[in-house]
């Protein structure tokens, strides 16, 4: 692989094809619905992570306040203690491990209430397991640079320049619109992972809505015919089922 | 409530009848009253005159013409103040004696009861009396005065007069105070009416606690009410129930064909199946989630997160988005109008845009999709007008209506669900929704009330 700005993670292909790369890590689920539970858990692990359980809050607050894990995927609704509780005691404890929170509730207003308490990311069940993935992916990736300053960004032969907001591919200009340039800033900084097009509409339009069409692909179809027309190698690439993947072709 | 409102209730009318009815009473027990007590006046005149008469008469049968100057005279003189009067007079009228200076004028021949104006120690007066005549053709006039009647009897008069016209007054503050209270009752019963009906379906009507007639209204819609409320809320649980419960075993499903479409040993026609399997998931979830999403919004469940919304702003983004959508199917998709704010959920707002939007896009077919946002006098609106076929009049009556798909639908992709959406979104800001023809095409217009304060 290319050495991608800005991230140093060393990256091994996975098992899971979809995730594209992303690094094995040590995921802690609090989860106390068995089903949803199994499903989580036996899907991170096919994945290659290592993968803790609890079944409700106390127990679930314990071990991540006793033990190191990379990312916590935990429940809104727990007996004991609930999601955001755990949330905010272990930030209030300087504990910064990535959190995403899983709700059955799953509007808008709780997302927001979520993401105030300090939680990293937020997913409504029932969720996609790849859009799980997805943001699991971008979370634990986002942990590690997070301190560092970019500001410019290269995929491959691919170049973006966040201060003259100019892109080069193979170092021809490529000109496009403001939001294309968000719509591949985004991408540039989750290279090689998989971003849902959900993730993408709250990150680059800044909108929580369920869009009825296609819309997001007809802009990723322009954004493709402007980055990879006349290229060899194709960067932007479609994941099936999922969404989008910039980098190297798998 | 406006006077001309007050008029038009019921309640008044009711009053105003009873009012007449009353009027016309009062009137006739007045009138009978005021016809007594006049007529036993002046009879009880009459007959202190007749009795005078018969006197004097008596004298004269027994002494003559003689005794009776000699009683009349004695009369006279015993009543300085002329509580009665007597005056002889000639066949022609000339006085003779007593104590009314003249024969009065306009008093017919002969004998009988007359009414005349006299002189009373300089104020005009008037008197009754009786004619009659002695021998000799003389005449004695003997009357009374009868002023201090004719005062009482216009003194009552006024006084019945005035009596009316305060009855009546009384009648009517009366029956517009009453009126008024039950109006009052009744209003609190359609105003709490209107609010159920317009979605806060856990209103109740008040009751008082006097146990009246009108408590007993309002309690028995209580109950029905009650009732309602339970019908609709399991109808709600069961649907909510279905699409959650749907929801869950069907996101595995849809994870288990993205797993195979991905794992090994598959050709690629298979793969293109399980790409269609998990495309038709995809829209179920979908069609599940804006379900319960319209439920949630509807029954006020949704907490919603109100900002202010800049609607330009909105219809800027929503057409930035679109706008390669449109292009690609060449549609012109534009957007004007001044900036207005309101107080709103910007994403159930966007996405009430979005659904118009497509929807546009999805009938239209080809020409031009507009945007306007603008505000008038009585409030906001945000419109969006296609130049497709339109709608039809039933039609429009219609397409708000859960899986409503418009005549020729079949091959156009959704739910139906998009404008359901947006109607319950409108609800939830106070809104209107307006469909209209546009000639050609169709506008679809969100109105909300200017003055926004989202409740």
């Amino acid at each position: 692989m290319q050495p991608v700005a800005g991230f140093s993670q060393p990256a091994k292909a996975a098992e899971f094809p979809i995730l594209g790369y992303h690094p094995l890590m040590r995921i802690l689920v609090i989860e106390d619905d068995a089903t949803v539970a199994d499903y989580i858990v036996s899907g991170l692990r096919e994945s290659g992570h290592t993968v803790d359980h609890a079944d409700d809050g106390r127990e679930g607050l314990m071990m991540a306040t006793t033990e190191e894990y990379d990312a916590i995927v935990a429940d809104r609704m727990l007996p004991g203690v609930d999601g955001l509780t755990i949330v905010r005691t272990l930030r209030a404890s300087e504990n910064h491990t990535p959190i995403l929170v899983l709700s059955a509730l799953g509007e808008v207003d709780d997302r927001v209430k979520g993401l105030k308490a300090g939680a990293d990311d937020y997913l409504a069940k029932p969720f996609a397991f790849s859009e799980l993935l997805a943001r699991l992916d971008a979370l634990l990736r986002r942990g590690s640079h997070e301190t560092v300053q970019v500001t410019r960004l290269q995929v491959m032969d691919l170049e973006l320049d966040l201060l003259s907001r100019q892109v080069l591919r193979s170092g021809q200009a490529i000109d496009l619109q403001p939001r294309e340039f968000r719509l591949l800033e985004y991408l540039m900084r989750h290279a090689g992972q998989v971003v849902t097009r959900t993730m993408l509409l709250e990150a680059v339009w800044d909108y929580h809505f369920d869009p009825q069409t296609n819309v997001i692909d007809v802009h990723i179809s322009r954004l493709r015919s402007k980055i990879d027309k006349g290229f060899e190698q194709t960067l932007l690439h479609t994941v099936r089922g999922a969404g989008y993947r910039l980098g190297e072709h798998t | 409530m406006n006077t001309l409102r007050l008029l038009k209730t019921s309640t008044f009318q009711l009053a105003a009848v009873y009012m007449g009815l009353f009027a016309v009473s009062a009137l006739v027990m007045l009138a009978f009253v005021y016809w007594s007590t006049i007529g036993y006046m002046s009879s009880q005149t009459d007959s202190t005159i007749e009795a005078e008469i018969k006197g004097l008469a008596d004298t004269y049968r027994r002494g003559g013409l003689q005794s009776l100057t000699g009683l009349v005279n004695e009369r006279m003189r015993n009543d300085p103040d002329r509580t009665m009067l007597y005056l002889f007079a000639t066949p022609d009228y000339k006085p003779l004696g007593g104590n009314l200076p003249a024969w009065p004028e306009a008093i017919p021949a002969g004998e009988g009861w007359v009414n005349f104006p006299f002189t009373d120690n300089g104020t005009e007066s008037t008197a009754r009396g009786r004619i009659f005549g002695v021998s000799g053709n003389l005449r004695l006039l003997v009357a009374m005065d009868i002023a201090d009647l004719q005062a009482t009897e216009s003194l009552l008069m006024t006084a019945y007069l005035w009596g009316m016209a305060l009855a009546l007054v009384l009648a009517l503050l009366g029956g517009a105070l009453m009126s008024a209270s039950v109006t009052r009752r009744i209003e609190v019963i359609n105003q709490t009416s209107r609010e159920i009906m317009s979605g806060r379906l856990h209103q109740r009507m008040p009751l008082k606690g006097t146990h009246d007639e009108f408590d007993q209204l309002a309690s028995n819609l209580n109950d029905m009410l009650e009732q309602i409320d339970v019908l609709v809320e399991s109808v709600r649980h069961v649907a909510d129930g279905v699409a959650h419960d749907l929801r869950t075993p069907l996101t595995r499903l849809r994870s288990k064909l993205e797993r195979l479409s991905i794992g090994p040993g598959l050709d690629a026609s298979a793969r293109q199946e399980l790409d269609r399997c998990i495309d038709e998931a995809d829209g179920l979830l979908q069609t599940f989630s804006a379900l319960l999403r319209i439920a949630r919004i509807e029954a006020g469940r949704h907490e919603a997160s109100l900002v202010e919304v800049d609607l330009l702003e909105l219809a800027a983004d929503a057409c930035e988005l679109y706008q390669a959508s449109a292009e690609d199917q060449g549609v012109t998709l534009s957007y004007d109008g001044s900036p207005v704010t309101l107080n709103g959920d910007r994403d159930l707002l966007f996405q009430a845009l979005i659904n118009l939007i497509d929807n546009a896009l999805k009938y239209a077919g080809t020409g031009e999709v507009k945007l306007k946002v603008g505000k008038d006098k009585r409030s906001i609106f945000l419109s969006v007008t296609d130049q497709g076929p339109g709608l039809s009049e039933e039609d429009r009556q219609r397409v708000t209506g859960r899986f409503f798909r418009g005549a020729d639908s079949a091959k156009i992709s959704g739910s139906g669900l998009g404008l359901s959406l947006v109607q319950a979104v409108a609800g939830m800001h106070g809104a209107r929704l307006e469909l209209e023809n546009a000639n050609p095409g169709l506008r679809i217009t969100m109105r909300f009330p200017a003055d926004e304060a989202v409740g």
